[in-house]
């Protein structure tokens, strides 16, 4: 009997549900890990990286992390290529605003306006949602440092830490278990590195499983945000001063 | 021939606006306000071809406050909503029919406890300056203003440093301008000072 509402994204089941937004959200709860922390001196974005092979030509570029404008980077749960889209408008979205009113856009009022956009694609006729949900990590001079989700029905909100994709549930347990109020950026990392080191299925964890962002304040010019996305290097210096491969070593004996 | 004027002073800005609507050689009107509220701290006075100029600033006005209810009561910025209005007037310039229209925008901004005064023309200039006039009001009070403006003035010494001003135009003006609204925009918003 549903089946004869699946195909359609506009058109409602008879029990009141989308059944293709839903199936969306399905397919990003298979995708990649992504999580996010906001502490005190900043935000952390951690994705695992699902796709490996030895031969994959890395051209050290991010696949999941993205750079919105000065103040904002994201993380992409479920498909890329959609999430090239979305991001694409978005960018142009944030120079628009910039450039009408020679001030950054608020971190909230784009967010709002991406998801006007996801909206839009599960109530006008005959094309499927955008699959994919993202994490973001932003800085304004209103609420300072945010920490944001979006998922393909339109829906945003905000959070102090939260995940995404594969194993969301597990890893948020681990979060509201450990989270503080007054995490430092350098415990965000860490704590980012201890709960993917849990949640992901990969035996050891390195630099070719894991992306790793953070948003911070400059400490040369006041009001100017940093926002670094790791090189392979930084991530399995981090794994290795966190100590979670230590641990796990004890957990196999 | 209409008279507007801004000063900036320590805790605000002040704005005078003369009261005479002219159309040829009439006064039709000796109550004309040039001026409109945008949101609880920005102010703009207008001059220019008559018609554009209360249309042009009402659309302004309008778009303002639609941001302002868009975005959960977030008040744009004295900068942000002068950015918008030279944008504006820009982007009408290199249209079919541009609005002549000059505009002085008198501002508070919430965040950094400064007041401003943003300058604007029909061209699309836009500069911030402690203060200015357009029209005859630039020809006669520059002077005085150059000569008696203190970056450390305060409300009274600036309404004082106004009041000269207006005396030098009903002096040297050939033309009756029935007087001015006197406004100004501080941290508690505008208000209304006419004598």
């Amino acid at each position: 009997m549903s089946r004869r509402y699946d195909s359609r994204t506009t058109i409602f089941s008879p029990e009141g549900r989308l059944y293709q937004v839903e199936y969306a959200q399905e397919a990003i709860s298979q995708a990649g890990t992504a999580i996010g922390i906001l502490s005190t001196e900043g935000v952390v974005l951690a994705c695992e990286k699902k796709f490996t092979s030895k031969l994959l030509d890395n051209d050290g570029s991010a696949e999941k992390l993205y750079i919105l404008n000065d103040n904002m980077i994201c993380a992409v749960a479920g498909m890329t290529a959609d999430a090239g889209i979305l991001i694409n408008n978005v960018r142009v979205q944030a120079q628009q605003y910039l450039k009408t009113y020679n001030e950054q856009i608020p971190c909230e009022l784009l967010i709002k306006r991406i998801c006007d956009v996801k909206q839009g694609y599960t109530q006008h006729g005959g094309l499927r949602p955008f699959g994919v949900s993202f994490l973001y990590a932003g800085y304004d001079d209103r609420y300072e440092f945010q920490l944001f989700t979006s998922n393909p029905s339109g829906n945003y909100s905000g959070w102090k830490a939260t995940s995404i994709g594969a194993n969301n549930s597990a890893a948020q347990t681990l979060l509201k278990k450990d989270y503080k109020d007054d995490l430092s950026l350098k415990d965000a990392c860490n704590l980012a590195i201890k709960v993917l080191s849990k949640t992901m299925d990969a035996s050891s964890l390195n630099s070719d499983k894991l992306e790793f962002a953070t948003l911070s304040l400059s400490k040369l010019e006041k009001g100017k945000t940093v926002r670094k996305i790791w090189k392979d290097e930084e991530i399995d210096l981090l794994i290795k001063e966190s100590g979670v491969l230590d641990e796990k070593k004890d957990d196999d004996e | 021939m209409d008279i507007i004027l801004g000063i900036r002073v320590q805790e605000g800005t002040i704005i005078a606006a003369s009261k005479a609507a002219t159309r040829g050689i009439s006064i039709l009107k000796d109550t004309d306000d040039k001026t409109r509220i945008l949101n609880t701290h920005n102010l703009v006075a207008f001059t220019g071809e008559s018609g554009d100029t209360v249309h042009f600033t009402e659309y302004i006005q309008a778009n303002i406050q639609l941001h302002t209810m868009r975005e959960n009561d977030l008040e744009l910025s004295p900068s942000a909503v002068a950015s918008f209005v030279r944008n504006q007037l820009a982007t009408s310039l290199r249209s079919r029919k541009p609005y002549q229209v000059n505009v002085l925008l008198a501002g508070y901004d919430v965040k950094t406890n400064t007041p401003t005064l943003n300058w604007i023309d029909y061209l699309g200039t836009q500069t911030e300056l402690p203060y200015g006039a357009h029209g005859y009001a630039a020809f006669y009070c520059s002077s005085l203003l150059d000569r008696h403006y203190r970056t450390d003035m305060n409300i009274d010494e600036g309404l004082k440093l106004l009041d000269d001003c207006l005396e030098e135009l009903e002096r040297r003006m050939p033309i009756d301008f029935k007087g001015c609204y006197i406004k100004v925009v501080d941290k508690d918003g505008v208000r209304d000072i006419t004598k």
